[in-house]
């Protein structure tokens, strides 16, 4: 049929232009942040994609320290001197500790490179959020909240996004004692300490992680991961033991997940 | 006499507790008031303020002008004032205070002072008066050798300083900026919008003389001075020098937006200032084009600029960098330190290669107690309760023994912690410690210092 006035088709274009903008354009495609996994990295097509939001979600209130380790090491990892911005609410110390720098250089990351910023409340949270997350040049910005975050509903988490994807800018939502919802991330994640593989005389051995890809944007969610921080190589790494060895605990199996939810 | 007498000759005396912290809060408020007149403003405590008007006065005709104007701002604030102008701050500190009769010049009215206005020990004010040296005229006639045998160097001094003979220093209460603009006006400025109109137009002069001196500002300070007498200062700070004037405009819209009680107009204002108390050189700056050079600057600034922003709003110690201590202490082993001001790096501790961290990614501070089950007395934990969760030990490794720091402490006090690193069933890892050996202490306690990752 032909188009029947010239403003239909400037609608059009208009409506093209617009599906088109779902990717980041400042970024090349292949901008990624990456853990050092080959198996965790080719699932997801080479790291989780930056210039978008990802959201990890400690498995129960005692993870909490595992899934910041992991978000604000994958945001390390990556482009050697660029800060990363890390929001968090006041009260934050007194539930899950303040960030210990001596602990993160122990972990091979550079603590010079945060920028902690530390807030009142939610309200303030998103406000500053939304200012990081349209400042250039950071490696990340995570965003702590504990809890349910109320505030943080899909218009503003896609104004969020928005900003996000115009500046370049990763954001990595650290959602502590929280249970998934849905929202406009790229990916979700569940992040749990996993027991570590014991040092001689039973010493506790390197950082590990249990993961689980609760919903992803671009592919089909519900893998997961074991993955071992090794700080010599700055990446992480298979665990020494199998996993067909070292069967996951029984907690997280019945535990149901929201993936389903968004 | 005592209260009671009082309450008893007057039964509706209206009685008010004396309060000198507000007293001296008051005070500085008028201190801020009343440099519309003159930058240098030094408070003399508890009911005393010192203007030094050198070249000053002419703005308001002269000395006079400026007093009545004075006065009568501070009497629209419910204040009753006395005023005297000397040659230096002491001389006229003394005749406001102690002037009793007139005198037909500013030399001749300091030598009719009592002795009192030096304001030495009771004892010596009266061994002046017993000596028939009634007035700081007589004293002067004297030799200051026997003035200063018999009475101490402190009479003096007070005595060359109220005579000019020696220097009187002013400490102003601000120190005076190396720039500031202001702008006057003959009608009030009712609303807050206009201010700001008029404060970008400070700004954008105070920006075009850094430019002329190359230098750039690193903390703006915007002065509101109401016609009923108060002032408001409002400041904000940049962690780097800068001469643009649209990013200190922002900023101050970001202080006055995140003020938790808003700028009030009153009466309006009719006067504002614009000072820049703290400059460092800045060079003028071209982009690179070559190499990236101009992106990575751009990025820069734009984190700079992030920086000021919500340190602006959120207060100096809420925007923070982390810098190494070189203590083992563990709470002390880092500083949390405002961005803006942070000082470079200095390099962390290296990781030990193919150990795991000894040090976990979250502290607590102070460390929160725990109940521990321990399979000996002085062995790691076997057992532990924490948020009134049991969390069985795994895998232990430790103890790492801590000392207090003797050598910073007289009396060697101080108790050791043993550390030890524990992970549970579920694979949590925790930091613990035992405050105290078994032979410091009878019953040490235990607390959680830490979660790693």
């Amino acid at each position: 049929m032909r188009e029947s006035s010239p403003s239909l088709a400037g609608l059009r274009k208009r409506v093209a232009r617009l599906a088109a903008s779902g990717g980041p354009a400042s970024l090349p495609a292949e901008a990624r942040l990456t853990s050092g996994h080959a198996g965790f990295d080719a699932a997801l097509g080479g790291g989780l994609a930056k210039g978008k939001t990802h959201e990890f979600f400690a498995a129960d209130a005692l993870d909490a320290t595992s899934a910041a380790a992991f978000a604000a090491l994958l945001a390390l990892r990556s482009d050697a001197r660029a800060p990363l911005i890390w929001l968090r609410t006041a009260d934050a110390a007194r539930r899950i500790g303040h960030i210990y720098a001596p602990g993160i250089a122990e972990l091979g990351g550079s603590p010079d490179r945060l920028l902690i910023v530390e807030v009142r409340d939610a309200k303030m949270l998103l406000a500053c959020a939304n200012d990081a997350a349209r400042c250039t040049g950071s490696a990340a910005v995570i965003i702590e909240s504990w809890g349910r975050f109320p505030l943080l509903d899909l218009t503003a988490g896609r104004r969020l996004a928005l900003g996000a994807r115009d500046a370049g800018t990763t954001l990595l939502m650290l959602r502590l004692n929280a249970l998934p919802a849905p929202s406009i991330a790229e990916t979700r994640w569940s992040v749990a300490a996993a027991p570590s593989r014991a040092l001689a005389a039973d010493a506790p051995g390197a950082p590990a992680f249990d993961l689980e890809l609760l919903r992803w944007r671009a592919g089909p969610a519900g893998g997961r991961w074991r993955l071992d921080w090794k700080h010599d190589e700055h990446a992480f790494g298979e665990p020494a033991l199998s996993r067909a060895v070292l069967p996951l605990p029984a907690r997280r199996a019945a535990r149901p997940h929201g993936a389903a939810a968004a | 006499m005592p209260l009671a007498d009082a309450r008893a000759r007057v039964p509706e005396l209206l009685t008010v507790a004396h309060d000198p912290i507000a007293d001296h809060a008051w005070l500085d408020r008028l201190a801020l008031g009343c440099n519309r007149y003159t930058p240098l403003v030094a408070l003399d405590a508890p009911d005393g303020l010192i203007l030094d008007i050198a070249g000053a006065e002419h703005l308001f005709g002269d000395e006079a002008g400026l007093v009545a104007d004075a006065e009568m701002r501070l009497a629209r604030l419910g204040m009753s004032v006395r005023h005297a102008f000397g040659p230096t701050a002491d001389a006229a500190r003394a005749l406001a205070r102690y002037q009793t009769r007139p005198a037909p010049d500013e030399a001749a009215a300091v030598r009719r002072l009592p002795v009192a206005a030096l304001e030495l020990a009771p004892e010596a004010t009266t061994a002046l008066v017993r000596a028939g040296l009634k007035s700081i005229g007589d004293l002067a006639g004297r030799p200051m050798a026997n003035i200063a045998a018999r009475f101490g160097g402190d009479a003096t001094t007070a005595l060359r300083r109220i005579l000019g003979d020696a220097p009187s220093p002013l400490d102003p209460r601000i120190a005076l900026p190396p720039i500031a603009v202001e702008r006057r006006f003959a009608e009030p400025l009712g609303s807050t919008a206009h201010a700001t109109k008029v404060l970008a137009e400070l700004a954008a002069e105070a920006i075009e003389e850094l430019g002329e001196r190359g230098k750039g500002g690193r903390h703006f300070r915007a002065t509101f001075f109401r016609s009923d007498g108060l002032a408001r200062s409002i400041d904000v700070e940049t962690g780097h020098p800068t001469r643009d004037a649209g990013l200190v405009m922002r900023l101050f819209a970001e202080r006055m937006d995140s003020l938790t009680d808003p700028l009030d107009p009153g009466f309006g204002f009719d006067m504002i200032r614009l000072a820049v108390p703290r400059l460092d050189p800045l060079g003028a700056t071209q982009l690179k084009l070559e190499g990236g050079e101009v992106r990575k600057s751009i990025e820069d600034g734009a984190m700079n600029e992030l920086v000021d922003r919500m340190t602006t709003r959120l207060g100096r110690r809420r925007v923070q960098r982390l810098r190494a201590e070189d203590t083992h202490i563990p709470e002390q082993a880092q500083l949390a330190l405002p961005a803006i001001t942070a000082p470079p790096p200095m390099p962390w501790p290296a990781p030990e290669p193919g150990e795991p961290p000894a040090r976990p990614f979250h502290l607590f501070d102070p460390p929160q107690p725990i109940e521990v089950i321990a399979e000996v007395p002085d062995g790691p934990p076997h057992r532990f309760r924490w948020r009134r969760a049991m969390h069985a030990v795994r895998r232990y490794e430790g103890p790492e023994r801590i000392a207090a720091e003797w050598w910073r402490r007289r009396d060697n006090a101080g108790l050791t912690r043993d550390y030890y690193r524990v992970e549970d069933a579920q694979g949590r890892r925790f930091w613990l410690f035992r405050h105290g050996l078994y032979d410091e202490k009878p019953d040490p306690r235990w607390y959680i210092h830490g979660l790693f990752a």
